[in-house]
């Protein structure tokens, strides 16, 4: 797997979605699985897939799909 | 005299700040309440959708303080349960959220306040509501089912009395909303707070969400209070290096939090200078029964504490018997003013006066050290906490049956799994419960399993699966 592949299948797993759900629109409270709760289980699904740890500001801070790919270019990791 | 009625004389404090940083003194917050209460018949029925808005408590006192019944509802209620709620309950009236007012049933405005509306049914139904009845919460399991605990005033006076005196809170104390004010939990830090005249900071935001950390920030909040999961955010968020000098004193309930993240955050606070509170309750108890002082969050770590002020609790064995020892596991029950008056299963039910006559078995195992502090070893009931909600096995187990898949459920708190003989639907069936029971699907674990084991009179037997 790529890491955009990686990246979708945190997505998926996380909130029980279909590939083609996952584009600019999908957002933090936009869809229900997507709420405090399933932000965690993703956020703790990416920093698994990704061996990172990652700071509460990049947390707080990935509020939509798009947005993860700047937060997780911060560790290097690249699309 | 029940303190709702007596919170004018807390008129010049701030008692509420909203979303937006306004501010509302006490007796602005009455004047709204009460012009809301004119609305009201009193000693009726009212359905109150929750959100931690102005509005939302503006009506609760307002309710409050004219004596009608509050049913309080979480704005999150799936509308197949709403209806039905609905439906077994015929309220008088419902006051919510506007956008949300658009009901199948007959009603109509009576009144508006910011964006929440008055709906006032056409039941009319001249049903008696027991003279101590002062609320309706739904049992924290939300499992679809129209079960409510019945709340009497003194209930509720005595438990807000009792938790601002062992949280030593003061009208200088500024509590931010972390849970649902028709959680019971989220209920009691607003109530407890309006006793001593305190200002309420409410807030909609999660801990996941920058706005969150900026309320506390800019509102100067001094305390919160926190489920299991919220504590798992908070280590995820890494909490310890944070700084947010006004926080004093930070609760936790709704479950058992594990050992680790105790200590992990009895640690953490002791650094920072805040007081951690572990407490333990359950609705049918109003909210609280016992309290881990802060001086022991580390000596006492694991530990549920002792009685909150007013209360005592013994342990029971299989027989009913007191168990006088220490160390022996039994059947935690306690005592107080706090306890509820029982159930209601539907408006019928809401005559009915104290069945509990103060006394409530709380189905949870626990031990008694040689200090007289109480631990948690496990419970009586197949149930679990869900994100801090109380959850029956069986009754999800019923829910799945009935939508035509054969199933068993077990697990820990936060963590239900689903034994089925067939897979092919669990997305369906994670969807489904998802929606009936508001349980999140971060939660749910499906699990093939050859053959469902049971005894020869076909009873499960939960013991043969992996109940890790």
């Amino acid at each position: 797997m790529n890491n955009k592949q990686k990246y979708d299948q945190v997505f998926m797993e996380s909130f029980s979605i279909d590939k083609s759900a996952l584009d600019e629109t999908l957002e933090y409270n936009t869809i229900q699985s997507w709420d405090s709760i399933g932000h965690m289980a993703m956020i703790a699904g990416i920093e698994e897939m990704f061996d990172i740890m990652m700071e509460t500001d990049d947390i707080i801070d990935f509020g939509s799909y798009t947005k993860g790919f700047e937060m997780l270019a911060k560790y290097g990791i690249v699309f | 005299m029940n303190f709702y009625e007596d919170l004018e004389k807390y008129y010049r404090n701030t008692a509420i700040i909203t979303e937006t940083s306004e501010q509302l003194s006490y007796k602005e917050l009455l004047d709204a309440a009460d012009n809301i209460g004119k609305q009201i018949k009193k000693r009726c029925l009212v359905f109150l959708v929750c959100k931690n808005c102005l509005e939302s408590v503006v009506g609760y006192l307002g309710f409050m303080r004219v004596k009608a019944v509050p049913v309080m509802i979480s704005d999150r209620i799936d509308n197949v349960f709403f209806a039905n709620l609905i439906e077994v309950y015929k309220p008088d009236c419902i006051y919510l959220p506007t956008e949300k007012s658009g009901l199948e049933i007959n009603c109509k405005t009576v009144y508006s306040y910011g964006s929440y509306s008055l709906l006032k049914t056409d039941y009319n139904i001249d049903y008696t509501l027991h003279e101590d009845l002062a609320l309706l919460l739904t049992t924290s399991g939300s499992t679809g089912s129209p079960k409510l605990v019945r709340q009497s005033y003194r209930n509720i006076n005595s438990n807000a009395e009792a938790i601002s005196q062992y949280l030593g809170i003061t009208n200088v104390d500024r509590p931010i909303t972390t849970m649902p004010m028709s959680y019971s939990y989220g209920l009691s830090i607003i109530n407890s707070h309006l006793f001593k005249g305190a200002s309420i900071i409410l807030n909609e935001a999660m801990i996941m969400e920058r706005r969150f950390w900026e309320a506390i920030r800019n509102n100067n909040a001094t305390t919160f209070g926190g489920v299991p999961y919220i504590y798992e955010m908070l280590k995820k968020l890494r909490f310890e290096r944070m700084n947010l000098p006004s926080l004093k004193y930070i609760t936790q309930a709704g479950g058992k939090l594990n050992l680790e993240l105790s200590a992990e955050f009895a640690d953490i606070y002791a650094d920072k200078g805040i007081k951690f509170f572990v407490m333990y309750g359950q609705t049918e108890a109003t909210s609280r029964m016992s309290y881990l002082p802060w001086d022991h969050a580390r000596s006492k770590v694991g530990s549920m504490g002792i009685a909150i002020p007013g209360g005592s609790f013994w342990l029971e064995d299989e027989n009913g018997n007191v168990i006088e020892e220490n160390d022996i596991p039994g059947e935690l029950v306690y005592m107080g003013e706090n306890v509820t008056l029982g159930y209601a299963e539907s408006c019928s039910d809401l005559c009915k006066g104290d069945e509990n006559n103060g006394v409530l078995h709380t189905g949870d195992v626990a031990k008694r050290d040689a200090d007289g502090f109480y631990f948690i070893v496990g419970r009586k009931k197949r149930f679990l906490k869900m994100f801090g909600n109380r959850v029956s096995l069986d009754e999800v187990e019923q829910l799945i049956k009935a939508a035509g898949y054969d199933c068993v459920c077990v697990g820990t708190d936060d963590n239900l799994r689903i034994y089925s003989t067939n897979l092919a639907d669990k997305d369906r069936i994670r969807n489904y419960i998802e929606a009936r029971t508001g349980i999140h699907k971060a939660g749910l674990f499906f699990m093939y399993i050859d053959k469902i084991p049971r005894n020869e009179s076909g009873k499960v037997l939960y013991s043969e699966l992996r109940q890790d």
